[in-house]
């Protein structure tokens, strides 16, 4: 039951994109085509969870040594470090996921998606199950509303938009607008 | 380059929001008002200035292939040594921000400014593209707030002209992306125009 | 223009730019540790300065097991006996843990409430944290039915945030909890 609330309120409710504003940067760059949406909610989903696991291990060690100040440092550096690895690590093994992920993934390092995350799970204390099943979900929302809002852009860009609305000012409002909806969440758990 | 149009230059033509459209996070999710978001805007101008100069001074020494690592040491630094300042002597403000603090860490403009600038420029240069690049993010969070708290929670810089509630949507996620969606149509607008 | 990336260059580079930035951190640290210790020490005071009536003689911190309830402090008068409590209480909020501080009075009443704590929405359950809000209002010397009116008690939610409001009255509830239960205790060991 727990599990499930924590599921449905980082999937819906708290929607990472749309109400916490975490990780917009390559919503808005990378969403014009559905294919390369779903790549890159591939690529974060998959460094998000990982990321919350080795940072949740990581923080025992400062917080046994009483070095929390350091958390912002060790995160990041242990974020990239980690995207470095699983790059490479995807290229010996699955070079059909590489190919698919790989452009991706050096992009994720200054996604703020999978530092937030991280700090997050750190300072409410949660532990290494909640921890995991929060960053699962919360990548899942992540994919859904940058899946959708991929979708949406694909066809706006077959409509004719006032010159000065072309491109971002356009995709922001509709992203306001997909918010809206999200809003209708807001009281499900 | 002239120093005065380093400065000048991240307020109009560079403006880190409305037209090189970096660090989106903060931008939306700290402008519920007007002070949110120039606090913001405030914290984040620290570490680009800082950032900028150590940067700007130590890139010769460092090698090409671990240069950003280093950077984001450097930026780091920075972001922590704000929180524990900012825990110590301004906690209300502090606990306002929250999360967005320690994410100035990867917050595009801080890291796009070394990288673009920084590096390849002198000190004095570096710290004045920082205070230009971060005056133009203040000015554009602030600006935002303030749209967003007039019609979000019908008052200015905390100062409320009407009684009762304002149209709540704007204080809430979607107002943060449609507002910002046409003030930067109306930032093209004019500076097209210019 | 930058240094040769040979291994040992990167390794000593990286490894030297981390132990002066860790140092640097360090420093900076031991250096605000007791601002930021006194800080939120003025902030607790000042939370329990609001929350009970003036006058009296307050308690240091005292441990309590009650639901929700951290610590707990007592203002007594000179002859020791009870004139209210201040309790501290914690419940999850909206989005993210509120925490209170709340001014019981012995005989249950509520004397007043301060936020110490709170992650709710700007603009609807950030109400909450507003001193003055016709919501908070309704707190000061409070003795009705501890639950908001569409769960059949006395108090007017927020508009549009009752997850909020009922977060909020029950972390009160808890504090009157915690103050009930501590009166009967003292009853018990007076009768003996």
């Amino acid at each position: 039951m727990e599990y499930f609330v924590i599921i449905i309120s980082a999937i819906f409710v708290n929607n990472i994109l749309l109400s916490q504003f975490l990780g917009v940067c390559p919503f808005l760059g990378v969403s014009n085509k559905v294919s390369t949406a779903t790549g890159m909610s591939g690529a974060v989903c998959f460094v998000i969870t990982l990321a919350t696991i080795v940072t949740w291990l990581i923080n025992l060690l400062l917080v046994k040594f009483h070095l929390e100040f350091l958390q912002t440092i060790a995160f990041i550096l242990v974020i990239a470090a980690l995207v470095q690895m699983v790059e490479i690590v995807l290229k010996k093994i699955s070079p059909s996921l590489y190919q698919a992920l790989g452009i991706f993934l050096p992009l994720i390092t200054t996604n703020c998606a999978v530092l937030g995350v991280a700090l997050s799970v750190a300072q409410k204390g949660m532990g290494l199950g909640q921890a995991t099943v929060y960053a699962l979900a919360t990548s899942i929302g992540y994919g859904l509303a940058m899946i959708l809002f991929a979708g949406i852009r694909e066809t706006l860009s077959l409509n004719a938009v006032p010159k000065a609305f072309k491109g971002l000012p356009i995709a922001l409002i509709t992203a306001g607008i997909m918010a809206l909806a999200f809003l209708g969440f807001s009281g499900l758990v | 380059m002239s120093k005065l149009s380093l400065i000048t230059r991240g307020i109009l033509k560079e403006n880190p929001t409305f037209v090189l459209v970096l660090g989106m996070c903060p931008t939306l999710a700290t402008t519920t008002s007007a002070i949110n978001g120039m606090e913001m805007g405030l914290a984040t101008m620290f570490v680009l200035i800082l950032s900028n100069i150590v940067i700007s001074i130590l890139a010769p020494a460092v090698p090409d292939k671990v240069h950003i690592p280093v950077y984001i040491v450097v930026i780091a630094t920075f972001v922590t040594a704000l929180q524990l300042i900012m825990q110590a002597f301004l906690p209300a403000v502090y606990n306002t921000l929250g999360l967005f603090i320690p994410l100035i860490v990867v917050n595009c403009i801080v890291l796009g400014r070394a990288e673009a600038f920084a590096n390849k420029n002198g000190v004095v240069d570096s710290a004045l593209d920082g205070v230009g690049i971060g005056l133009g993010f203040t000015l554009a969070l602030t600006v935002i707030g303030m749209v967003r708290e007039i019609l979000g929670s019908g008052s200015i810089f905390g100062w409320r002209f009407i009684t009762g509630d304002g149209i709540l949507a704007f204080v809430l996620a979607p107002g943060a992306f449609i507002v910002l969606g046409y003030l930067m149509v109306l930032f093209n607008k004019i500076s097209k125009k210019n | 223009m930058a240094a040769k990336s040979t291994l040992l260059n990167m390794v000593t580079c990286l490894t030297a730019v981390c132990l002066v930035c860790s140092a640097i951190l360090a420093g900076l640290y031991a250096l605000t540790a007791e601002p930021i210790a006194n800080a939120a020490q003025k902030a607790l005071v000042e939370s329990i300065s609001k929350v009970l009536p003036e006058g009296g003689e307050l308690s240091e911190s005292q441990s309590c097991e009650a639901d929700g309830v951290e610590e707990y402090y007592l203002l007594s008068d000179e002859q020791g006996s009870p004139l209210a409590y201040a309790v501290k209480t914690s419940t999850n909020g909206f989005g993210g843990t509120l925490s209170l501080m709340v001014g019981v009075l012995p005989d249950g009443t509520v004397y007043n409430t301060s936020v110490l704590a709170h992650a709710e929405t700007p603009g609807l359950g950030a109400k909450c944290a507003e001193d003055e809000s016709a919501f908070r209002q309704q707190f000061r010397n409070f003795a009705g039915k501890l639950l908001v009116k569409k769960d059949g008690g006395d108090i007017d939610a927020i508009t549009a945030s009752t997850i909020t409001s009922r977060a909020f009255t029950l972390c009160v509830q808890q504090a009157v909890d915690a103050v009930k239960a501590l009166n009967t205790v003292k009853e018990e060991t007076v009768n003996e």
